[in-house]
């Protein structure tokens, strides 16, 4: 038996081979290079987070590789691995103990033992400054002093040989998790150790050293929470969640090591046994050692085995070993080789004959008999229905099945496809999501276009069927001229003089606004100065040309000896539409002007301004184009519904305008604004529709009229939401195209609707000037 | 150095599904040996036949279903089931029924489903139903008892008569089974359920030479000899105690509630737990591991279900001994018993709760 002698020691191997990452969780950041000294006890990595844990030097040396290397794995894969080769000196790096631990802050402990890179010794490997940090209260602390299997005595020889420093990291412990009660299991096959604890604990009468029945598999963290206190841990849930923390008896040696003599994790007893070893023991080895160091000092020969194999761990659980080459970790407890007589190969596996002695050895009561069906024929499913992933994989099963089916390899099997097939549920329903994603995203581009196919197809549909409302409009006008004729008959002399007078006023107070406008264009002295000068042509601009439209709608009615009444009328809403348009205009150089927005916005307000200008002007063009070339009285009319209908368009565009350049810094300001500009435009539009009998009989200009407001309403709509940042220039060239012809204004209106249609989806989706969008 | 992969565990305990077979066989020995004591020599052969054909007919099937059948052989479980059958049927059956009995059981109840394993069904049991529904008459003719036979029988009339049907000296089968008072002998079951059918009470019916000891000659040693054989599986821990006991104590219960309500109508239970194959079925049949219950909750209710049947086949229905049926007909239930006892796994509230 290996657990005769005393823990002996391993020596200094050639090299030492550090896999980075030794525990359950990530890997430390290195530290060092290759071709760094190092001293013994110094890190190597640095814990980054949580789940990190460092790794020391074994020994002062020099790093002469860094690099993969076989590691610990049943798999062997190859692990990132630091190659130390020591100097022999065994020089240690400066050491920070902590002895008087309980005056410290606990966190101050817990970040000691973490710095020590201390993780579960007996054999899972769990980072130990997590375990001893529980958000729960603590009931019970167990140190399992049970070995996890047959043959492993390292814990047994640890306990004889250093009760007293295991009692001392209990009592870190403690004093860190404040448990109710303190249980030491032991397997009563070990009466020596249970004595040596026992004598340990004599001072502390809450340490309790429990012996309990060796019963493969005892140790196993859950068996022995079910056998100490009754308790089972629910599936799914940590032994904490029934009060419980267990920590193994190495682990307890290594904190004790850490606390009071600052020594990290650098080496552990691992028990060398098995009957192709001469002298089976434990002893002390680095970590890094590689196993085959280990078997030379255990006297392993390799003829007793005729099929070489090595085990690392226990032989219940244990891994076979890739190569000799693998190195000694964190919870590496045991290397095992064993004659072929000793542990009989495994024959080939025969019939299940369904005894069930499979089903009561398992310390789950799980029914491994069903598992095996299931695991074998594939059905994971009904394998999960069977509770695959409680199978804690302790071998018991397997060991007593006497048609020596592998269950244990089955189930892992099993569960590797499990894994396998939610990795690829989880693949593929990813790749789902974007299918669908790309399929709604075609769709809806799909639908964008036939609905853009649609307004297209609308529009010259309206096209064509306005050309014959034009035909028929005609005939309308004329019958209408007549009736107006035979009004004209009726002398009215007053009320011409009053709507001459109204229009005087009306143009005077349009001037007069026109020129508080320049006034204001030229108050704001911060203003860059190239913009004050747009500003200010624009102005003007805006001034001539209402001034030129006054002028034409004058003309037409001094020229006209037609019907007083319908002139002055028309005259009348001429004035009042020019007064709102340069009411807006004047809104709209305000905005400018006042406005500090960046410049982006500011050149693509002053864009906007342009361009509303330029339907004004063309609109203002076309309305005298019409009084000009038409002298019947009708035409005045349409000139005046031209106009309006302009200053509609240019009023409600500046107000919009002055809401979007607004809205970033003066709320009040941009809400005030859109309720007065559109207010405007309504009346003009009563009084014109009032007064207009004849409305359609112009059908060209009120397309145009039509067109441009619908472009502008959109091009705002397409302003607001792509504020703040893109503006496509192309959009806002867009209205420019504004030239004689209908259709080149219809496609441009086209254009800007779909514009506008896309920077809605944009503001939906930005989810941004709400409000805005309601108001329009 | 390569060295070998395995997967864990390392270690394996050495009892074999072989040695396992050879155990129960070897237990059920002195319950068979005491059988060609009483009865003659004839079961013996009728094994030795069983056995050629079980293991023939296996290798066969398993060559063609390209299997390695000299490993599947080794197992044992074909000799088992040959011994089984070979205890069944009376001693000087044909050869040619043994045989059929064997293909049945090896052929059509093992084989045909899938092999060890698979089989729904007792293999050994199934071939004597089907035996019996056959050949009615002749799996009926049990022989009498050695000590009252008219006509000795020795090793080679035994012999000749399975194989020719007539002894050296001219006997055929049915003069060997005459009794001494000239008498076709039945077994004691089957007598008393006639003679109990023919009106008589149960004191009556028991009078017969036969009944000798009150349980009929042989049979009740023969039973304490399965069952001594059982109690040493029991201790071996080749079976678990659960389907022995709860079908002996459903047959106990039963019959003594019978028994009590009408006791001269009703044999004792005691005369049910030993005559016939009663202990030969509570340990060797029932626990056949194939095709009974797996959970320990399944196999008291496996067990309880067949001692039910037994009693109820042996005192209503139309045979006189219930073994094979009541098995058959429990090994049918199996996959619901085992499905509604699953045992509590660790940490779950209780059974069948997922998650
Ligand atoms: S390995 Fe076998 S015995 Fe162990 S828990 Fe899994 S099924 Fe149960
Ligand atoms: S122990 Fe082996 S043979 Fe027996 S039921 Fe379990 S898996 Fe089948």
């Amino acid at each position: 038996m290996s657990n005769q002698d005393l823990i002996g020691k391993a020596g200094l191997p050639e090299r030492l081979y550090l896999t980075v990452k030794q525990h359950i969780g990530t890997e430390g950041q290195l530290q060092v290079a290759v071709g760094d000294q190092v001293l013994k006890g110094q890190a190597l990595t640095r814990s980054t987070n949580l789940f990190s844990l460092p790794i020391h030097a074994p020994t002062s040396g020099q790093i002469t590789a860094i690099g993969p290397h076989v590691s610990a794995h049943p798999s062997g894969m190859a692990e990132l691995t630091v190659e130390i080769t020591p100097d022999g000196q065994d020089r240690w790096h400066s050491l920070t103990p902590l002895p008087d631990y309980q005056q410290l802050p606990k966190i101050k402990i817990i970040e000691a033992i973490c710095d020590a890179g201390i993780a579960g010794m007996g054999g899972a490997g769990f980072p130990t400054h997590i375990k001893v940090s529980p958000k729960k209260d603590v009931e019970f602390l167990i140190i399992n002093g049970a070995e996890c299997e047959p043959y492993i005595t390292a814990d047994d020889r640890l306990m004889r040989e250093h009760a007293w420093q295991i009692r001392q990291g209990i009592d870190v412990l403690c004093h860190l998790l404040n448990p109710g009660h303190v249980l030491i299991a032991i397997e009563d096959n070990k009466p020596q150790a249970i004595q040596a604890m026992q004598v340990a604990c004599q001072e502390n009468p809450d340490y309790i050293v429990c012996p309990i029945p060796t019963k493969y598999p005892a140790g196993g963290e859950k068996q022995l929470i079910q056998v100490l206190t009754g308790r089972e841990v629910p599936h799914g849930r940590l032994p904490i969640d029934v009060g419980v923390i267990m920590q193994n008896v190495g682990t307890c040696f290594a904190v004790a090591d850490a606390i009071f003599t600052g020594k990290p994790l650098i080496q552990r007893v691992v028990t060398l046994t098995g009957e192709a070893m001469q002298r089976p023991s434990n002893v002390w080895a680095l970590l890094g050692t590689p196993v085959n160091h280990l078997l030379a000092q255990a006297g392993y020969q390799a003829q007793r085995q005729n099929t070489p194999r090595l085990i690392m761990g226990g032989p219940m659980m244990g891994f076979s070993l890739v190569s000799d080459q693998v190195p000694v970790v964190k919870s590496t407890n045991c290397i095992l080789a064993p004659t072929d007589q000793e542990m009989i190969l495994p024959e080939e596996e025969q019939a299940c004959i369904r005894c069930s002695a499979c089903a009561d050895a398992c310390p789950v009561s799980l029914l491994p008999q069903q598992l095996y069906w299931h695991s074998k024929a594939k059905e994971l499913d009904k394998a999960q229905d069977y509770h695959l992933f409680d199978c804690i994989e302790c071998g018991a099963c397997a060991y007593v099945c006497p048609s020596q089916i592998p269950l244990v390899h089955y189930y892992r099997v099993a569960k590797a496809q499990v894994r396998q097939q939610e990795e690829e549920k989880q693949k593929a329903d990813k790749a789902r999501d974007r299918f669908e994603a790309r399929k709604e995203r075609l769709e809806q581009e799909k639908t964008e276009r036939e609905l853009k196919h649609q307004q297209a197809a609308e529009a010259r549909r309206q096209a064509m069927a306005s050309k014959e409302t034009q035909a028929s409009s005609n005939a309308a006008a004329a019958l209408d001229r007549a009736k107006q004729r035979q009004a004209l008959d009726q002398p009215a002399s007053d009320s011409g003089s009053n709507d001459r007078v109204a229009a005087a006023i009306a143009r005077a107070k349009a001037r007069k606004e026109a020129q508080a406008a320049e006034g204001n264009t030229v108050a704001p002295a911060e203003q860059p100065p190239e913009q004050n000068k747009q500003d200010k042509v624009a102005a003007a601009i805006a001034r001539a040309k209402a001034k030129k439209a006054a002028q034409a709608a004058e003309n037409t009615q001094a020229s006209d000896n037609a019907p007083a009444e319908t002139d002055k009328q028309a005259k009348v809403a001429a004035a009042v539409a020019r007064a709102k348009a340069k009411k807006a205009a004047q809104a709209a150089e305000k905005t400018e002007t006042s406005d500090s927005t960046p410049a982006e916005t500011d050149k693509q307000a002053k864009v906007a301004a342009a361009v509303a200008r330029a339907k004004a002007k063309k609109a203002a063009q076309a309305a005298e184009k019409t009084a000009t070339s038409d002298s019947a009285p009708a035409e005045t009319d349409k000139q005046a519904k031209v106009a309006a209908a302009v200053a509609r368009a240019k009023a409600r565009k500046a107000a919009q305008e002055a809401s979007t350049d607004n809205q970033s810094d003066t709320p009040a300001e941009a809400k005030e604004k859109p309720v007065k500009a559109p207010r405007a435009p309504r009346k003009v539009n009563k009084t014109a529709t009032d007064n207009a009998k004849a409305e359609t009989d112009d059908p060209k200009a009120q397309r145009i009229a039509a067109a441009i407001e619908q472009a502008k309403a959109r091009k705002v709509q397409k302003d607001q939401a792509a504020k703040p940042t893109d503006e496509e220039p192309g959009i806002a060239m867009a209205p420019e195209v504004t030239i004689d012809e209908d259709k080149k204004q219809r496609v441009a209106a086209a254009i800007a609707k779909a514009k506008a249609r896309k920077a809605k989806q944009n503001a939906q989706s930005s989810a941004a000037n709400q409000q805005e969008n309601t108001e329009e | 150095m390569s060295l070998r992969l395995a997967s864990s565990p390392h270690q394996h305990q050495q009892r074999s599904t072989a040695q396992l077979m050879r155990l129960v066989c070897y237990c059920a020995l002195p319950g068979f040996a005491l059988q060609c004591w009483f009865f003659g020599w004839g079961s013996l052969i009728q094994f030795a036949i069983a056995a050629v054909f079980a293991l023939g007919i296996e290798a066969a099937i398993l060559e063609i279903r390209k299997k390695d059948f000299e490993r599947a052989l080794a197992d044992g479980s074909a000799l088992l089931t040959a011994l089984l059958l070979a205890i069944c049927i009376p001693p000087l059956t044909p050869w040619w029924i043994t045989a059929i009995g064997a293909f049945f059981a090896i052929g059509i109840s093992k084989q045909l489903y899938g092999g060890l394993g698979f089989n729904l069904f007792n293999p050994a049991m199934v071939a004597y139903v089907t035996l019996l529904v056959s050949f009615p008459v002749a799996m009926t003719s049990w022989m009498p008892p050695v000590a009252l036979a008219e006509q000795g029988y020795d090793f080679f009339d035994a012999l000749r008569v399975i194989f020719t049907g007539f002894t050296a000296d001219g006997y055929s089968l049915s003069q060997l089974r005459m009794g001494a008072d000239g008498f076709t002998m039945a077994t004691p079951l089957d007598s008393v359920k006639t003679d109990i059918g023919l009106g008589l009470t149960l004191q009556e019916a028991t009078s017969k030479v036969q009944f000798a000891d009150g349980f009929g000659i042989g049979w009740l040693w023969i039973n304490l000899a399965y069952l001594t054989g059982g109690l040493l599986l029991l201790k071996l821990r080749a079976i678990k105690w659960q389907i022995p006991v709860s079908m002996l104590g459903a047959i106990l219960l039963v019959g003594g509630v019978i028994h009590l309500a009408s006791p001269d109508l009703f044999t004792s239970p005691w005369f049910h737990l030993l005559s016939g194959g009663t202990m030969l079925g509570a340990f060797f049949i029932a626990t056949d591991p194939v095709s009974a219950s797996t959970t320990d909750k399944g196999r008291l209710i496996f067990g309880a279900g067949i001692g039910v049947l037994v009693i109820v086949i042996r005192t209503w229905g139309g045979y006189p001994d219930a073994i094979a049926f009541a098995v058959v007909l429990m090994n049918m239930t199996v996959p619901l018993i085992d499905y509604y006892t699953r045992p509590r796994t660790y940490g779950y509230q209780s059974r069948g709760k997922k998650r």
